[in-house]
């Protein structure tokens, strides 16, 4: 087995930054080193969005049996093949569209509050970026090791909502206010379930920092299987719990609400036209990333290969992968599911999540205090710890769902 | 808002029957909140065209609201009183654009019965098809709306529309267009279907309880969309009655009233079809019987194939030309996909007629929307909407 | 329990997502300007004239501006001027053409009733789609000289309905024909005795839509598709054409 850290494309970026700062005199080495750190994560992330949307563009048009954009090809004077240039499978509809955006009148109601107005797609794609430093993206590539990781992420993250109640206020649009108004509502329905579903693996791993949460998922059971945390039962509620919390956090489908099309027009985004939409397009997207990268990290052993023989692949590329799996699987459920009401949408929140995740947390206090079973105990604690998990999930379901059942139906005599 | 406003707003509320009123006063007397009108459409993604709705809300709760329409108004009957009989045939394609078909039926059978015009067998069978199959596209968009009202991304309307495209296909290949077919005559029908085209439409129809199926698995047991539509937009079939609202709607109120059955018009009684009927009459209902009544016109259309008869699909006698029934008045109606669809005429013996008038199923049954939707949040008002069915075209004309 | 509902909505999705991929089924979309769908044989959108020969179009246009077109046509879309002069049709008859034909296609709505009232079978309905303009004034207006298209290009487009077309057409001819020769021998054997009005008046000729009844049997089979155009009604068709062909665009 090699041995990864040592492997050549492993160190590869990190030995890149490290000779270029080198070149620079001491004093601005430091500064260097975090700057070429910011602007890689704007770099990658920047384009990632970018082909994110491109790639949920078209995911969600072979959903619907369409063929997606596929036209937009590359300008006149690049050097490819023509029929290259031409099709190039509309890769670059995300330049073409950022072209648009940037282009296009940047249209501000004339009762609107011009200065918040503006200032809402700013901070809420600065909160939204904030959120990519605590990540822990490979062995080596944390950006920042903070002790209270989690805490950061999450305060950072809940700062998004406020620059959407900032957007639809400042707007003065009845449907951007009523937008605002709901997306209040959710975060503060759903940023419960969402610590509380996190709260197990801090339990666990007893430490808030992302590095460390990811190390201790870090050894194979028997050799080969890996220990990630959603292969225990109570990782398993928690990330389902987290998976549908970080849906309702990232304004996504069924839980899009602040922007539901077919009710508000387009929600808080109805008076912002141009960049400025896009900026608040690009925003969502790099929340869905950050959250699905903290899902990665706390669940889903983070960068760490599934099988220890896959370990040469270079730990980064572990977490791309693992990341584009889950933002697909939430382009799959956006092309499936359809939208709550804002009122089924808290009480899913309370009834339901918050229950569960907080049985949850004690299923993990089970779990730790347990660690010492060995032997036929081990299958007790695994039983136990799933009835934990199962028995509340179908009573609190059978309550949530009563009175809602498919019916059958008469016919005229 | 002064307590003398919400003292004429409760009574508006109760003189309604709504049980929503005093909860709506509870709410407001506790917050001292204003309440918000928000005018939705004419440009409003969920209106299904330029229809508007001033829904004043309480929060999200809708405690007044008042439909507003005529931006697509066309001045149709206007237009047919002074253009022949024949002239306004294409014309009615234009009133419910997704269902031509059987618009030219009705229309049709409102001057047959005019001019006493006989229709031969096989074009009789000919109309049971296409209204039938209309009856398909017009259903399938439905469902499709309506889950887009309902916030899916498209998913389920590109479906829909998918199985829409194969019997849009078929109606080009008869009658040369997709959806404004013009194609029913005074005694009649205007194209004969060649063998292939039959051969098409009896595969089609024997594949499409296969999409049904594959809708039905996605969608109709997904506990969102039961959260979603049981219980909401409830109409009681008294109501229903005393408003006039026909077709689906009123039937998912328990109401057994189908023109089909009713009437007997055309070849119907010959068919061995039966009628869904819905229990609470909530938006689920009314969605299940579109469904269900898209089985039935399945069975109808295998037994049309089964059954379709030879010979002539023009009357001899009809005439094109030089049309002029005599004088006298009629009312022709028949069970279109929206409901009673009807046409009423009076000739005076010229070529064209006298009076001209529509009775637009859509426009009726919108009448009640205000009632289905108090007490409801914004969110069910757009779902209501979708699910009462209509096409502006119809109800502005 | 709760979530299976959400769970086969979403097997379903996955379904249709691998199935795009290798059901063509499921595909229906037709990336349009490179590929095309074949349009049905029935389907129509704007109306064109019919004209006889292909070289000389204006000449020999099958339309009588009889203006029943222009009646019946729901949106009033048609303008017909008479012509003053009269040309021989194809089967030599003198009759009147249009002077000015024009359709406006922002007006007509496609309907097909111009070409069911129509008794010459002069105009029928085009199948070009690709008809966008940057002057709605002038593109859209289609002139005479747009409409005309020949008999064989209708054949092309409507095979069947052509083909059921001519063969109507040339029994008609026929049927005229034979009884100008019959009425001319008639003539020529009571000539001495100068007895019959002239048979032209009481000819229903090519003006009435169905065949004369009586010899009707006798070309059944006519050729329709290889050759629209019946040889001696070109002759007489050409010669005025010359005259009316540089008239016409001056009005």
């Amino acid at each position: 087995m090699t041995t990864a850290p040592d492997s050549f494309l492993e160190r590869a970026p990190l030995e890149l930054r490290d000779w270029a700062v080198q070149l620079l005199p001491g004093p601005l080495q430091w500064l260097a080193h975090h700057l070429i750190t910011v602007v890689a994560i704007l770099a990658v992330f920047g384009l990632f969005f970018a082909f994110t949307t491109i790639a949920e563009r078209k995911l969600l048009a072979r959903l619907q049996n369409r063929l997606g954009p596929n036209r937009t090809g590359l300008p006149k004077f690049s050097i490819l093949p023509w029929h290259l240039k031409h099709t190039l499978f509309g890769l670059s509809q995300p330049f073409a569209d950022a072209v648009k955006a940037l282009t296009k009148e940047d249209i501000v109601p004339a009762a609107a509050d011009h200065f918040l107005h503006f200032l809402a797609p700013v901070i809420v794609v600065a909160f939204s970026l904030m959120t990519f430093a605590v990540l822990p993206f490979g062995r080596e590539y944390l950006p920042v090791d903070l002790d209270a990781a989690l805490l950061y992420f999450f305060a950072a993250g809940a700062a998004t909502e406020l620059a959407i109640f900032m957007a639809g206020w400042s707007s003065r649009n009845k449907y951007s206010l009523l937008a605002a108004m709901r997306a209040l509502a959710q975060l503060i329905s759903y940023e419960l379930p969402l610590i509380l579903s996190v709260v197990p693996v801090v339990l666990v791993t007893g430490t808030l920092s992302t590095k460390a949460i990811v190390l201790s998922q870090g050894y194979w059971i028997f050799g080969f299987l890996p220990h990630w945390f959603v292969f225990t039962p109570w990782g398993f509620a928690g990330f389902i719990i987290f998976l549908i919390a970080a849906l309702a956090e990232s304004n996504r489908s069924p839980f899009d609400l602040p922007e539901a099309e077919s009710e508000l027009v387009a929600g808080h985004l109805t008076e912002y036209s141009g960049f400025k939409y896009a900026l608040f397009f690009m925003a969502e997207y790099f929340g869905l990333t950050a959250l699905s990268g903290l899902g990665v990290t706390l669940f889903l052993g983070g960068w760490q290969a599934p099988f220890p023989f896959l370990e040469f692949i270079p730990s980064y590329l572990w977490f791309m992968m693992k990341l584009i799996g889950m933002i697909m699987f939430f382009i799959w459920v956006r092309g499936t599911l359809l939208r709550l009401r804002i009122d089924q949408l808290t009480r899913l929140a309370w009834q339901f999540l918050v229950p569960l995740a907080l049985l949850n947390v004690g299923n993990a206090a089970f779990w730790v205090l347990t660690t010492h079973w060995a032997g036929p105990l081990q299958l007790v604690r695994w039983g136990v710890s799933l009835v934990i998990v199962i028995l509340p999930f179908f009573f609190l379901g059978r309550s949530l769902s009563a009175g809602y059942a498919p019916r059958t139906y008469r016919y005229a005599p | 808002m002064s307590c003398s406003d919400f003292n004429d707003l409760d009574a508006e509320l109760t003189a309604f029957g709504h049980p929503g009123g005093s909860s709506v006063r509870a709410v407001h007397d506790q917050f001292h909140g204003d309440l918000l009108e928000v005018s939705m459409g004419p440009q409003h993604p969920s209106t299904h065209g330029v229809f508007r709705m001033v829904a004043t809300l309480d929060g999200e709760q809708i405690v007044k609201l008042k439909p507003v329409f005529g931006y697509l108004h066309r001045n149709h009957e206007k237009i047919a009183e002074n253009t022949t009989y024949l002239g306004s045939m294409p014309y009615t394609d234009r009133l419910d654009y997704l269902c031509s078909m059987s618009t030219n039926w009705a229309y049709a059978l409102a001057v047959e019965k005019l001019s006493g015009q006989a229709v031969p067998d096989r074009a009789q069978y000919l109309r049971i098809i296409m209204a039938e199959l209309t009856r398909l596209v017009n259903h399938a968009c439905l469902v499709g709306f309506l889950f887009n009202d309902l916030g899916t991304s498209f998913t389920p309307l590109l479906y829909a529309f998918r199985e829409r495209e194969k019997i849009i296909d078929l109606f080009e290949a008869l009658s040369g267009s997709r959806m404004m077919c013009n194609y029913q005559r005074f005694g009649g029908c205007r194209v004969d279907p060649t063998p292939e085209w039959l051969a098409a439409a009896r595969t089609l129809v024997e594949n499409f309880p296969r999409f049904l199926d594959e809708y039905e698995r996605m969608l109709t047991g997904n506990e969102i969309m039961l959260a979603r539509t049981q219980g909401i937009g409830r109409l009681d079939p008294a109501h229903a009655v005393n408003a006039g609202l026909t077709g689906p709607v009123l039937r998912a109120s328990g109401v057994d009233y189908d023109l089909r059955k009713v009437d007997g018009y055309g070849f119907y009684p010959r068919f061995d079809f039966r009628v869904p009927l819905g229990a609470q009459g909530d938006t689920y209902d009314r969605y299940m019987l579109r469904i269900l009544e898209m089985r039935e016109s399945v069975k109808i259309l295998v037994q049309a194939f089964r059954d379709l008869p030879g010979g002539p699909i023009m009357d001899p006698k009809a005439k094109l030309r030089s049309f002029r029934p005599k004088a006298g008045e009629a009312y022709g109606r028949l069970e279109g996909p929206k409901g009673e669809l009807g046409f009423y005429l009076i000739s005076d013996g010229t070529p064209n007629p006298y009076r001209y008038r529509v009775r637009p199923p859509s426009l009726i049954n919108l009448t009640l929307l205000e009632e289905m939707c108090l007490g409801h949040t914004i969110a069910d008002a757009v779902v209501i909407l979708g699910s009462i069915d209509i096409v502006l075209g119809e109800v502005d004309r | 329990m709760l979530g299976s509902g959400i769970i086969n909505g979403l097997i379903v999705t996955a379904k249709n997502f691998v199935g795009s991929y290798h059901d063509p089924k499921r595909m229906v979309t037709v990336e349009y300007p490179e590929q095309r769908t074949v349009l049905p044989e029935n389907y129509r959108n704007f109306p064109f004239l019919i004209s006889e020969n292909a070289t000389d179009p204006m000449g020999t246009l099958r339309c009588v501006a009889c203006q029943i077109c222009e009646k019946e046509c729901p949106p009033q879309c048609i303008i017909i001027e008479k012509s003053k002069d009269k040309k021989p049709d194809a089967s030599g008859k003198p009759q009147l053409y249009p002077a000015v034909f024009g359709i406006d296609t922002s007006v007509c709505m496609s309907c097909q009733i111009c070409v069911e009232v129509c008794p010459f079978d002069a105009i029928k309905m085009d199948q070009v789609f690709e008809i966008a303009a940057t002057d709605r004034f002038h593109d859209l207006f289609l002139t005479r000289e747009k409409l005309a298209k020949p008999n064989s290009y209708y054949h092309q487009i409507h095979p069947t309905e052509a083909a059921e077309v001519d063969g109507r057409l040339n029994t008609e001819r026929k049927a005229a024909e034979e009884k100008a020769k019959a009425a001319a021998a008639a003539k020529a054997a009571a000539a001495a005795a100068k007895s019959v009005p002239v048979a032209g008046v009481a000819d229903p000729g090519p003006a009435s839509p169905r065949p004369a009844t009586p010899i009707q049997p006798a070309s059944a089979p006519a050729a329709p598709a290889t050759s629209p155009v019946p040889k001696p009604q070109d002759e007489p068709r050409s010669s005025p054409a010359g005259e009316g062909g540089p008239a016409n665009p001056a009005s």
